[in-house]
């Protein structure tokens, strides 16, 4: 069998004199949705700063597609193929919705030092960059100020330019976030619908979304993994019931 | 089609019809004085044009830009003094300095964020600055009278007003025309991307530095020609073309034309010139005219002027 697509082995941080990550070690094979759960200032957050890169580990390894990209600058692990949307949605908010996307096209379609011909002509970033937004669903906003959407579209977008950089893998930050119950269900159709061919990595708060979506969650307490497996055995683990889930497990079963 | 004639289109084709009719006028009427205010206009405007591809577009607040103004007019003036007065040495001369300033001050600078950014490339300015100064042989705080325009051989001759104001114009064009092909390239979505959320510039896979660093030289080269061009047409040069003040003005002339569009800093150093020369003829503290006009464009006008015209169409 081939390695797992990415491998976290004893990753360490620590600010000050906590630890934000406690020798995290963590495999996302190829095809897998793999959700990472945990309460507030369980180092979710630090977890996905170390492997985007831009917080760089005090200790640990981290492997992406069989190479070590524990030191790679966030560009190059780009180029790699990580793909990561943002907890709190970070667009170009004066581009229109396709420049957004096609600047995500053109970001992995060779340098930038041509000077000359209009980027808003070139067919090999605009069709790439509609066919994205025809995947989430925003192909009638293309030509929208970014900024006029609403905040269920900023999300939609968000995931457009993951998926247009053509990535290997995603690392998808609270995508949910702030999202009212329609939203959220749209959201959850889309991400179902992507992970019939995506790799994907999820940071969620919604409980129901998560357990709905993971084939694997890990459970994250105090920069620790105290669990990891299917959804159905994590339901059942004590240790998780105890120091997270605690009496709300009870209403994912309705 | 409407578009065609939008108040700001109306407004910029009056504006070259006049800029290009100027010497036609100068030379009916004999007075020269207008044509040597133009010149002085057009030029500025080019210094404010390259400015306005790293600060408009780009969004890097460069406060020493006006220090390319001095690159370029000190190596004209050095190596006029020297002896050496063909265009063809200088002029290239002229602007690789100004790229290999814009280099070193961009490569330190573009590290660093907001004001710190601004702080730094003050701070390279007004090192240049005394060092300009410092220039005993070079006239020093007095400056530099330079005896010889530069000379292109039997192509042009910069001695000619209407000669000399007709290239500055042809190359303030040039430049505007190349800034227009550059923002909308490949190269110009990197460097306004960065603008807008330079972070998620680099999470979707863009070294960033590099291009912005890469305007940064271009924006100094566009500079320092235009230098070369300011020092031929006062036949001087001194530290005073880039003490700080200098690079104020450049930034005021593109946030009364309105940043981040092609020909806002052409409308603007129009405005804020002409502006100095009716006021300071009216009162020595023309500034304090000027000041609230720049507030009042500020509060109620982002886009500057060119902003405002294209809102009337629009509204």
């Amino acid at each position: 069998m081939a390695d797992p697509l990415l491998q976290i082995r004893d990753l360490t941080k620590r600010f000050g004199g906590v630890l934000a990550s406690a020798g995290i070690s963590l495999d996302v094979p190829a095809g897998e949705l793999h959700a990472i759960i945990g309460p507030n200032g369980a180092g979710k957050s630090t977890l996905i700063g170390q492997l985007v890169g831009e917080i760089s580990p005090d200790g640990g390894r981290i492997f992406f597609n069989g190479r070590d990209i524990t030191h790679l600058p966030t560009h190059r692990r780009s180029a790699l193929g990580l793909a990561r949307s943002f907890q709190i949605t970070s667009l170009f908010l004066d581009f229109t919705v396709l420049d957004n996307v096609a600047l995500a096209v053109q970001a992995h379609a060779g340098h930038s030092f041509r000077f000359w011909r209009p980027a808003r002509g070139e067919a090999k970033l605009r069709q790439p960059a509609r066919a994205a937004l025809a995947r989430v669903g925003l192909e009638s906003r293309a030509d929208v100020v970014c900024a006029n959407l609403s905040h269920g579209e900023h999300r939609q977008l968000e995931i457009a330019m993951a998926l247009a950089t053509g990535p290997r893998m995603f690392l998808l930050d609270e995508p949910m976030a702030g999202m009212g119950a329609d939203e959220s269900a749209r959201m959850i159709a889309l991400l179902r619908e992507l992970k019939r061919d995506q790799t994907i990595l999820l940071i969620e708060h919604d409980m129901d979304a998560v357990f709905r979506l993971a084939d694997r969650i890990t459970v994250l307490v105090d920069g620790r993994v105290i669990a990891s497996g299917a959804p159905d055995d994590i339901r059942a683990d004590a240790a998780v019931r105890q120091a997270y889930l605690g009496s709300q497990t009870g209403r994912h079963h309705g | 089609m409407s578009a065609f004639f939008a108040a700001r289109s109306i407004v910029i084709g009056a504006l070259l019809v006049f800029l290009a009719l100027l010497p036609v006028y100068v030379v009916l009427t004999g007075q020269f004085f207008p044509l040597t205010l133009f010149t002085r206009i057009v030029i500025l405007a080019l210094a404010a044009t390259s400015l306005n591809l790293i600060l408009g577009y780009g969004g890097m607040v460069s406060f020493g830009h006006a220090a390319y103004l001095g690159l370029g007019g000190y190596v004209v003036g050095i190596l006029a003094k020297e002896g050496i007065t063909s265009g063809f040495v200088q002029w290239p001369l002229a602007i690789a300095a100004s790229a290999l300033f814009g280099l070193v001050v961009g490569a330190l600078c573009l590290r660093a964020r907001g004001v710190y950014f601004i702080m730094i490339t003050l701070a390279f300015a007004q090192m240049i600055y005394y060092v300009a100064v410092g220039l005993d042989r070079y006239g020093g705080d007095d400056g530099l009278t330079i005896y010889r325009r530069s000379q292109f051989a039997d192509l042009i001759d910069l001695s000619g007003k209407v000669q000399f104001y007709y290239l500055c114009l042809a190359l303030l064009i040039a430049a505007i025309f190349i800034v227009s092909r550059l923002v909308d390239s490949r190269f110009g979505m990197v460097i306004q991307g960065s603008r807008s959320n330079d972070r998620r510039m680099r999470a979707i896979g863009f070294p960033t530095f590099r291009y912005r660093l890469a305007g940064f030289v271009i924006a100094g080269m566009m500079c320092g020609l235009a230098g070369a061009l300011l020092a031929n047409h006062t036949d001087f040069i001194s530290p005073a073309v880039m003490h700080w003040t200098r690079s104020g003005d450049l930034i005021v002339m593109i946030v009364l034309g309105g940043m981040g569009s092609l020909f806002g800093p052409l409308i603007g150093a129009v405005t804020l010139l002409m502006l100095e020369e009716g006021l300071s003829r009216v009162t020595e503290y023309w500034q304090i005219i000027v000041g609230p006009l720049l507030l009042f464009v500020v509060v109620y006008a982002r886009g500057g002027i060119a902003g405002a015209l294209a809102g009337l169409h629009r509204g």
